[in-house]
């Protein structure tokens, strides 16, 4: 089937998320949408799945314009979507998400259970996913809830298989496993349409290229584009490729975790005795496909989740047990991963977010009251120093931009002399231009002289910041290596590899074959 | 290339840590009951039992026990069922749902034989009129389910109630029919409940709130419309024939069960349908996958096509229908005039029975039962004179429910979604 | 899907101005100016109380109408004579409402002026525990929490504050004081249980709460029937009188009943104000109750301030019913309450959530509780018509859309409703 948008455009208020956007995606193919966060890509895959209605444009399916006011419609017309966020029903079993929407009845309307169960089983063994259709979807791991999103979309012989975004959530090598599906699909006639922004899988998989910025496609590319080609089509400008940084002026390690375990409530170690240090004046990286322990790793540092043993020490001072509020006190500054959800409250100004964990010390407060005044200077000042694009003080969080919020739990954090500083994805979601300045204050920080522990999913963020890289997979850290050790190592590493092993099977890979780099 | 397992695949070896609770709030309770019934019940006393009525036609005899002894026996047929849990609980077995049912019954009855001792009551009648009690409580708490099922919070049960319960009376009375009444009642309750959907789901106001204030609503329009309209003609308007007694042919002879649950009115008969078929519907028909999926994870549904909104105005709908009906029974099903706030927060208790019957409509049946069994025996032991103050059998209901949403009588979790207005993207 | 939220624009510029209001056209200034003008007014939040409270009276006005007999009966001969159901009609209605105001308001039907005045007296005696209550109900309202029980904590309050006052013998003030705080404690403490349960075990306040009322309704009941709280040789579920001691003193003399608890009430709105925009833990309260995790993470106890939101929030609907027994009541019986606790609800919301919002909300319901006796007294027409405009102002509030809708007004510029959103 033949799919083709035309002059897509929808606007929400002032912001125009996609603005005359033409594709075409033929049949059989795997056409990549690739572009950075925010950029309006899965804005343009909801207006084709019939979730937002476009302002204007026109889709056309083999060549006859259709008009879907739903997802129902979508559906029925051949469009299938893995959504990035899962929707899958958590208490319901696979065939029961499978057939929802589609449902298999006996007469009087009664589920036909056996008729699902069949087919989940079918489709899971064509592509080998081995699924349990009586399985409850709440109890399985993502990797595999995203095959039922696979196998949801094929039980409704879906012609054109949106997939958002769908390696974020999966190690390289279950991305190499994707990949190999997504290619079965096109043999067997699907098309796909891949959402990333991660230039390599685009090369490694994509027959199209198609890249959008600021909500309008800047152009195409032939998957033999080189990867700075596509990067600076993708950002605008040609990205400076390395933080301009001196090298790290090790001091004492002040900051030492030993064996560090942290329970999930079933029972299950999410971080498994975990040992590591920290120096002042330098920046540990810890990277790791999402979901491996690393962010139980710092809430248990700052005391959000309770560690089951090991100790945290800093300065000599026992972490382990204290409150958030204790933890802070003692001189940790913490960007959580998600500013939006632990990080900022939204409907408070700025100047309110900027003391969140100030508020009740002086000079903010006094006793039990508030000095505003206090705190608006200090917001004045913050907002000037990181340069934060508001309309003032007194303006709502949550109408700054990405980058500008981020700026505000950054100059939060780095607002007071710490100890200890922790950012998980400072730079998620945020516009390049604020990734930059976001980056330098944090090696600034570091030349300041506080240990510094950066946790993030971006590769390239963590080779550009790190002096060390610790890595971690499945709560445990597989082994801590220098920045310039390879990326085909890192990735062999986040699955699981200890080092040694994984620079042995890249030296065996590269031997044998180009490898699909 | 070495395919590596995915993080997660492996199955994680779970060892939910233990939780105690239940064997040892089935101890204190057995040993309370142990020493307060038992071994400081009055000593040579008899408790009798009635368990014919006069229309059956096998009479027996009433049952007279030793009211210290049997106390004594009961209690420690309570606390061999606590030593049960807890030997399971140690073994990390589960416990069974039935051991917590059991227990009940036997505590229940060891408090009953106590509270009767040197006098007698009719069991039958007690349980025919917990069962009566029940009624309009199941209906409201499946009125409720059918709502929250589908993402929508119902605190306005009771509105839907009470608009039921009028609208039932005045039309019965008007036609001198008590069975249209049964008609009048689920469109009296559908009054509320399409303000509910028009403010929850179209426009996103707060379901608590609106629920909140839908109840004074109904209550102010019912008061006024009764002050002003039906007191004037109160012969005509306000005087709705009863629901007569239908008894079951057969069914209604068997001892003791035939009275209770087969020599009823139809409303009582209706509970019986409307649980099995919400049952059936909602957990083996498409219509209630769907809905289901509405009120757990909105987003999902909508992906495969299924209308939120339109799901959630249809069951906040039929689920005030429901709840309505329910009303019918404090008008056509017992006393029969309308009188001016006389849900009397039934609709609140129905709640409560929906959330100890973990939004399942057997188990909102059950938890009805429960509060209607409270209930009736409260007057019961209120004519008998017993020791115990008849408010605190009136808070009974109130308080089982603050220790079931405490997660002392096991957790209860509710549809995901309930609560939160559905708005596209 | 993390790249659809419509709010950021992915630049790093701030957002834009909404259009049209930057840009006035500058021939048209003034007139777009006052276009502008009236927008703000019948669009933002107060022209929508407005037009709420207009659209309630109107379809009481209804009401009213379909039920008064008069009405109905030129209403049969409807074709022959319209004049005189229309004239009915009208009489109806305008004689209800002008009823109303002359018992909330100023009755100036009487022969002096306190006489006239004593309305508006009234209706400041009666809003008293309603504002106390409701600014307990906002507290919790903005702190994220729904306090359903404050009718509980009402009667509570009244209870032990009652308990106090006929019970114990002390000096005047200070025993005036003790009964006050008698009252704190036992509302703070009647809802302290819900949000310790939510605290400790996730168990939702909503439904705690509204089991906590029939708790108390009932544990008043028993307490009406023991020897401590009813008068000695009387069997009547009724306390003892108040001591004198113990009583807030009568503002302007015996002629009227408004009594010092309207400055008690004045003071906790004060009091609310400073305690939410002005003190670290009203900080706290709005931090968690607008985002636990984030406040969690900034080091802020949430198990806490769940806590002490409720034990704030029942304390001041405990100080309610306090007030209500110590300067109007006088005596503790089973329906001391009356429906206070759930009427605060309805004021919390109507005031925004907000201490002068709800001081004049409660003044409002207040104004028609009391008309509506008055009504009800001199034209027949039940005072439950109240409850539904009540109830009908409430929902119109909390829907915007659907006012405007009604009056074909169009959209104004984005208004968050905090507290009836929350």
């Amino acid at each position: 089937m033949k799919l083709e948008l035309r002059g897509i455009t929808k606007s929400f208020g002032p912001l125009v998320a996609n603005d005359h956007i033409d594709l075409v995606i033929e049949p059989g193919q795997i056409h990549a949408l690739l572009g950075e966060n925010g950029a309006g890509k899965s804005t343009l895959m909801n207006v084709l799945f019939g979730l937002y209605q476009a302002d204007s444009g026109e889709i056309l399916l083999d060549d006859v314009e259709r008009a879907f006011r739903g997802p129902g419609d979508a559906l029925a017309a051949g469009i299938g979507m893995v959504h990035q966020h899962f929707m899958l029903v958590p208490v319901f079993t696979v065939a029961e998400n499978v057939m929802l929407g589609h449902e298999d009845t006996k007469a009087g309307g009664f589920l036909d259970l056996e008729a699902a169960r069949k087919r989940v089983r079918e489709l899971s063994a064509r592509f080998g996913f081995g699924l349990d259709p009586d399985a409850v979807v709440e109890d399985l791991p993502v990797g595999v809830q995203q095959r039922v999103e696979i196998v949801k979309a094929l039980a409704r012989e879906a012609k054109v298989l949106i997939l958002d975004e769908p390696t974020a959530v999966l190690t390289p090598q279950e991305t190499d496993e994707l990949i190999e599906i997504m290619r079965q699909l096109r043999e067997s006639g699907t098309s796909i349409v891949f959402i990333t922004h991660k230039l390599r899988e685009v090369k490694a998989v994509a027959d199209v290229i198609t890249v959008i910025r600021r909500g309008a496609v800047v152009g195409n590319a032939e998957p033999t584009a080189s990867e700075s080609e596509l990067a600076s089509l993708m950002v605008g400008r040609a990205v400076s490729l390395g933080l301009d940084k001196a090298p790290p002026q090790r001091g004492e390690e002040t900051f030492v975790v030993t064996d560090l375990t942290v329970l999930a409530p079933n029972g299950q170690a999410v971080v498994d005795r975990v040992s590591f240090s920290v120096a002042q004046g330098e920046i540990l990286a810890v990277a790791g496909v999402q979901g491996n322990g690393q962010t139980e790793l710092t809430e248990a540092i700052l005391g959000l989740l309770p560690s089951a043993e090991g100790s945290i020490s800093l300065h000599g001072q026992e972490l382990r047990g204290l409150t958030p509020d204790a933890a802070l006190e003692a001189g940790i500054g913490f960007v959580p991963e998600d500013r939006k959800v632990d990080g900022l409250v939204l409907d408070f100004s700025v100047a309110e977010n900027l003391v969140l964990d100030l508020y009740d010390k002086p000079p903010y407060a006094k006793g039990i009251g508030l000095d505003l005044g206090a705190i608006r200077r200090n917001a004045e000042q913050r907002i000037a120093e990181f340069d934060i694009r508001t309309q003032g003080p007194g303006q709502e969080v949550g109408r700054l931009s990405g980058g500008n919020q981020q700026k505000v739990v950054l100059a939060r954090e780095l607002s007071r002399p710490l100890k200890l500083f922790i950012a998980s994805q400072p730079t998620r979601g945020v516009d390049v231009g604020s990734i930059e300045f976001l980056h330098r204050r944090i090696v600034q920080e570091r030349d300041n002289g506080t240990p510094v522990i950066i946790v993030s999913t971006e590769l390239d963020e963590v080779v550009e910041l790190a002096d060390r890289i610790a890595v971690m997979y499945r709560g445990g850290i597989v082994g801590v290596v220098p920045p310039t050790t390879s990326r085909e190592v890192l990735g062999l590493m986040m699955a699981g590899v200890p080092h040694d092993e994984a620079i042995a099977q890249v030296h065996d890979q590269t031997d044998t074959t180009g490898a699909t780099q | 290339m070495t395919a590596m397992a995915a993080p997660a695949t492996q199955v994680a070896t779970v060892t939910a840590a233990r939780s105690w609770k239940l064997p040892i709030t089935l101890g204190v309770f057995g040993l309370l009951s142990f020493v307060l019934f038992g071994l400081l019940g009055p000593a040579g006393s008899v408790t009798t039992f009635g368990i014919s009525t006069g229309a059956d036609l096998l009479q027996f005899d009433p049952v007279a026990v030793p009211t210290r002894a049997t106390a004594i026996v009961l209690s420690v047929l309570c606390l061999l069922l606590a030593g049960y849990a807890y030997v399971r609980v140690r073994a990390d077995q589960p416990v069974g749902r039935w051991v917590l049912a059991v227990f009940g019954v036997l505590w229940v009855l060891t408090f009953l034989v106590w509270a009767v001792a040197d006098k007698s009551t009719s069991i039958v009648s007690l349980l025919q009129g917990s069962l009566l009690l029940a009624v309009p409580l199941a209906f409201g708490a499946l009125g409720g389910l059918l709502n929250e099922r589908a993402g929508v919070v119902n605190i306005a049960i009771e509105g839907q109630l009470l608009t039921g319960a009028f609208g039932a009376a005045v039309l019965a009375s008007v036609v001198g029919n008590a069975y249209i009444g049964l008609i009048a009642a689920p469109i009296a309750g559908l009054l509320i409940g399409a303000m509910l959907a028009l403010f929850t789901v179209k426009y996103h106001v707060n379901q608590i709130i609106v629920g909140v204030v839908l109840n004074v609503f109904a209550v102010g329009l019912t008061s006024f419309l009764f002050s002003s309209v039906l007191k004037n003609d109160a012969a005509t308007l306000n005087t709705p024939p009863r629901l007569p007694t239908l008894p079951i042919p057969l069914l209604s002879e068997i001892p003791i069960i035939g009275p209770v649950l087969f020599r009823q009115s139809i409303i009582v008969y209706l509970l019986y349908v409307a649980v099995i078929v919400i049952s059936i519907a909602l957990f083996r028909t498409k219509w209630g996958l769907r809905v289901r999926s509405v009120g757990e994870y909105p987003q999902a549904a909508d992906t495969v096509g299924i209308d939120v909104n339109r799901t959630r105005w249809r069951n906040v709908l039929l689920g005030s229908m429901v709840a309505g009906l329910g009303g019918a029974f404090f008008t056509i099903g017992s006393v029969g005039a309308f009188g001016q706030e006389m849900t009397a927060g039934k609709g609140y208790i129905a709640l409560a029975a929906m959330i100890l019957g973990r939004w399942t409509p057997w188990g909102a049946l059950g938890a009805a039962l429960l509060f209607g069994f409270a209930d009736k025996l409260q007057q019961v032991l209120g004519v008998l004179e017993t020791p115990i103050p008849n408010q605190f059998m009136l808070m009974l209901p109130y308080v089982v429910t603050i220790f079931a949403v405490a997660g002392l009588v096991g957790r209860v979790r509710g549809p995901a979604a309930a609560g939160q207005p559905y708005v596209k993207g | 899907m993390t790249d659809q939220q419509p709010a950021p624009p992915p630049t790093g510029e701030p957002a834009p101005e909404p259009a049209g209001a930057a840009k006035p056209h500058p021939e048209g200034a003034e007139s777009a100016r006052w276009a502008a003008t009236f927008r703000e007014i019948t669009t933002g939040p107060f022209g929508v109380t407005v037009l709420a409270f207009v659209l309630a009276l109107v379809i009481g006005g209804l009401l009213i109408i379909v039920t008064d007999p008069d009405v109905t009966a030129a209403a049969s001969y409807l074709f022959a004579k319209p004049a005189d159901f229309f004239g009915a009609a009208w009489t109806a209605v305008s004689e209800a409402y002008a009823a109303m105001f002359r018992g909330a308001v100023y009755n100036y039907d009487a022969p002096t002026f306190a006489r006239g005045i004593r309305s508006l007296t009234e209706t400041m005696t009666v809003s008293t525990p309603l504002i106390i209550a409701a600014l307990g109900v906002a507290v919790g309202f903005r702190a994220g929490m729904f306090n359903i029980g404050a009718q509980g904590q009402v009667i509570m309050g009244a209870a032990i504050g009652g308990y106090v006052g006929f019970a114990w013998n002390l000096p005047p003030v200070l025993h005036l004081l003790l009964a006050l705080l008698g009252g704190i404690l036992a509302g703070g403490f009647w809802a302290g249980i819900a949000g310790f349960l939510k605290a400790r075990t996730g168990a939702h306040e909503v439904i705690v709460t509204i089991m906590l009322n029939y708790v108390a309704l009932y544990l008043v009941a028993w307490f009406l029937t023991t020897s401590a709280f009813t008068r000695p040789g009387s069997n009547q579920p009724k306390s003892p009188g108040v001591k004198d001691t113990a009583q807030l003193p009568l503002l302007l003399g015996d002629q009227f009943r408004l009594n010092a608890g309207f400055l008690v009430a004045i003071l906790a709105a004060v009091f609310v104000w400073w305690l939410m925009t002005r003190s670290t833990w009203g900080f706290r309260f709005r931090a968690v109750g607008s985002n636990q995790q984030a406040a969690r993470t900034a080091g802020m106890g949430v198990a806490s301030s769940f806590v002490l939101v409720m034990v704030v929030s029942g304390a001041l609907a405990g100080l309610a019913g306090a007030v209500q027994i110590l300067g109007t009541e006088k005596a503790l019986t089973g329906g001391i309450a009356g429906s206070i606790g759930f009427d605060a609800i309805t004021v919390a919301l109507l005031g925004r959530s907000k201490p002068l919002g709800i001081f004049f909300a409660g003044l409002l319901y207040a104004g028609l509780n009391v008309g509506g006796r008055a009504m009800e007294a001199s034209t027949g027409t039940s005072i439950n018509i109240v409850l539904v405009i009540q109830s009908l102002v409430v929902l119109f509030i909390a829907a915007p859309p659907l006012v405007r809708a009604i009056f074909r007004l169009p959209a104004p510029n984005p208004v968050v409703m905090k507290g009836v959103s929350a």
